[in-house]
């Protein structure tokens, strides 16, 4: 009999779930675009159960994380950070990585891996700089989405630097270059080598090794993954899985810690 | 049930308690009262009779009680920066006579109680009670507290006590003001600095001077890039001392007694070493206590580390700890299962919440950088200078490091906790590196988060516990592979 586990990753911005069978194979996955403290979770748990045609009694082992992990205490068996499960993600997808680079809703993460475990990491401080909502408020001001980001700042043909750290301030920058008429492909482009510089600088804390690779849903946006590769000199491996990782990470652990409760 | 205290830490908790009373009697009776810094020279004080108050450990005292806020931002109204250490925004309004208190009804004299506070009222079963038209748990009356105010001990003192009304208002006034120790501390007369705990302090004791026109005498201890001392470094510090002891007989009006000063140098020598026989008993397996518990003794090092009282107090807390080690007893009310390194001053007024998620994760505290920063025992006037020239963020980092690392081995630690103090940029500065160099040295995960000492708005909860989470997971993980490897 096949064995099914759920991990729900509850974000600031974002729900994301994914269904494992047997602990290796991807069953369903679900993703709703609000995160804790609305809806998202119950809808995308619903969402993820129905495309799999399964309950959340067919569950055997069902896992939290991310920042609304709390929050499920009803359905979940357990709750762990996002940081094991953004590790456990990547070693699934990436058997060699060394380095987990997560660019979440309002936090960025650095992992460091060693034979499949996260040995040490950092985090972010309270600045929101450098995070995927620092470029939701840059995409607002440029009157572009989010996802366009990417493919717009790969078409800049000249560099315009965006220096301020600080969210508020950058916005006023982005203004300013608008106000002179700036090619908004620029812009773009400058924003994603901001946000890679401070990504930068919290890597270099805890170090940067092959091979190294990039989670998180702003990992989908080209324009921030070359501009990392850029400032480290290292290249970054992503997946299209990419903002499934946390959740994926989950479901590991959810077999993991099912197969020991049979242990005994 | 009320927790069981011990007699060495009620003897500890009496040697503080005797300082402020025997600061307070000072400043009534007429006599010189002055504030120092945490690791000036205190022998030196001692040669004189002076009583001194330390406020550092009022800022922690007062942060703790929960008014670190409305006197931080005192301070800022008063111009100081919201960067500036939250001690020295805490003590600047203090010295400037802000003071927390007690918000009451000047007509009928009452206090009005803040619904909001207290704890939740509990049935006879001990169950939360719940108010049926709010649905929210109701709170215990007895535990509620008036509203917090600031007010202004000047303005208070410069009223008009003519009639008896004004007398009582003026009386009740004064009596508002937050009871607790460190909110009723004697204004300085004088004060003392030592810039080897940090930089910000000399602006901070200059401020004070300043502003209360008193006078400041100063002991310079620059930053030591290398880990011994020079010698022209300790000339320096040797003279700095003889002209600190000139201005303080010009301050008193006496000589400087050289009885008295081996004394004092003997009492802190005798009560630093039995500091760190106490900081010692971490490295047990589990620990008989934790170094939250060494936090709270910070006051008696601080405050006392001269006089004979705080050393026998220290000397009665060994033999608790050793009974506590003979019986298998810890202070700590949970199973210890992981053990870590706790970097910087804890977020006084979250304590609490720091706690929380420890608990719940089985870590215990079981290393502090505070042994080695107040454990110093010297022999005459050369080292006493190199003692005082080694202080948390006077040392080059490769100091730092094995004050550190050293601890970490001696006291089993399975991790890491940093705290990077809003507070300290100088402590918390060089941290990053430092977390590199645990992790690299000791293979231990190490976990910074963001917090500050003394002001509450620099800290958040929910970060802050996923950081913890993160550490206890990467110590799970990091203990079965090394099982995993001996297997």
């Amino acid at each position: 009999m096949s064995i099914y586990t759920l991990g729900i990753d509850i974000g600031s911005t974002a729900s994301k779930c994914v269904m494992l069978k047997d602990g290796k194979e991807i069953v369903a996955k679900s993703l709703i675009a609000v995160g804790a403290g609305t809806s998202g979770p119950q809808r995308a748990i619903a969402e993820v159960l129905e495309k799999a045609g399964k309950t959340e009694a067919d569950m055997a082992y069902t896992l939290a994380t991310g920042y609304g992990r709390n929050s499920l205490e009803d359905i979940a068996d357990h709750q762990m950070s996002e940081l094991s499960c953004h590790a456990k993600g990547a070693t699934f997808l990436f058997p060699d990585v060394h380095t987990v680079i997560d660019i979440g809703g309002q936090d960025v993460k650095v992992l460091q891996i060693d034979n499949g475990v996260m040995t040490n990491f950092v985090m972010n401080d309270k600045c929101a700089a450098g995070t995927g909502r620092f470029l939701d408020v840059m995409a607002r001001v440029l009157e572009v989405k989010v996802e366009d980001l990417g493919t717009l700042g790969s078409q800049s043909t000249k560099y315009v630097g965006i220096s301020s750290t600080c969210t508020v301030f950058a916005e006023s920058e982005v203004i300013s270059q608008l106000s002179m008429e700036t090619n908004k492909c620029d812009i773009i482009n400058g924003i994603h080598h901001s946000v890679a510089n401070r990504v930068a600088g919290l890597a270099h804390r805890v170090g940067v090794r092959d091979q190294v690779v990039m989670t998180g849903g702003v990992a989908q946006n080209i324009g921030i993954v070359n501009a990392l590769q850029e400032q480290l000199g290292h290249t970054i491996h992503t997946s299209p899985l990419t903002q499934y990782n946390g959740a994926l990470g989950a479901a590991l652990f959810a077999y993991q810690k099912y197969l020991k409760e049979q242990k005994g | 049930m009320a927790k069981e205290v011990s007699p060495g830490v009620k003897a500890l908790r009496k040697v503080v308690d005797d300082v402020h009373a025997d600061a307070r009697r000072a400043h009534a009776e007429g006599k010189l009262v002055g504030w120092s810094s945490s690791k000036f020279p205190c022998e030196l004080a001692a040669a004189f009779d002076l009583d001194v108050m330390y406020p550092e450990n009022q800022a922690a005292g007062i942060a703790a009680n929960r008014d670190g806020e409305i006197m931080c931002q005192a301070a800022e109204d008063l111009g100081f920066d919201n960067d500036i250490c939250g001690y020295a925004r805490i003590s600047l309004a203090y010295a400037a006579g802000k003071r927390a208190s007690r918000k009451f009804d000047p007509e009928t004299l009452e206090y009005i109680i803040n619904p909001n506070s207290g704890k939740p009222l509990k049935d006879e079963n001990g169950n939360v009670v719940i108010d049926p038209e709010t649905g929210k748990p109701k709170k215990d009356p007895k535990t509620q507290v008036p509203y917090t105010v600031l007010d202004d001990i000047f303005e208070i003192e410069a009223l008009p006590e003519t009639t008896e009304k004004e007398i009582a208002y003026k009386n009740f006034r004064r009596e508002a003001i937050k009871p607790y120790r460190q909110m009723r501390i004697p204004q300085p007369d004088f004060v003392l600095c030592c810039n080897n705990i940090c930089n910000c302090m000399t602006k901070w004791y200059e401020n004070i001077a300043r502003m209360c026109n008193i006078p400041l005498i100063m002991i310079d201890i620059p930053y030591n890039n290398t880990v011994e001392v020079h010698d022209t470094n300790v000339a320096y510090v040797r003279a700095q001392f003889d002209q600190a002891i000139k201005e303080l007989e010009k301050l008193t009006g006496k000589k400087f007694d050289q009885e008295k000063f081996d004394q004092a140098c003997a009492n802190a020598n005798r009560t630093a070493s039995a500091w760190l026989r106490v900081c010692d008993y971490l490295q047990y397996k589990p620990a008989p206590y934790s170094g939250f518990d060494l936090f709270n003794h910070m006051a008696d090092i601080v405050t006392a580390r001269a006089k004979p009282q705080a050393a026998e107090a220290f000397e009665l807390l060994e033999k608790d700890l050793e009974k506590a080690i003979k019986e298998g007893t810890s202070t700590t009310p949970f199973p210890e299962k992981y053990r870590v390194m706790f970097e910087g001053i804890p977020c006084w007024p979250k304590l609490p919440n720091l706690f929380k998620p420890l608990k719940a994760n089985g870590v215990n505290v079981t290393a502090v950088v505070y042994a080695p920063a107040f454990g110093f025992v010297y022999n005459g006037l050369d080292e006493m200078a190199r003692a005082y020239y080694k202080a948390p963020n006077s040392v080059c980092i490769e100091q730092g490091v094995d004050w550190r690392e050293g601890i970490c081995r001696d006291n089993k630690v399975d991790g890491v906790l940093v705290h990077y103090n809003r507070s300290c940029k100088p402590w918390s500065g060089y941290m990053a590196e430092m977390q590199r160099r645990f992790t690299k040295d000791l293979g231990v995960p190490c976990a910074g988060f963001d917090g500050d000492q003394a002001d509450p708005r620099n800290f958040n909860e929910a970060q802050y516990e996923t950081r913890v989470q993160g550490l206890v997971e990467a110590m799970e993980a990091n203990q079965a592979a090394k099982e995993g490897a001996e297997k």
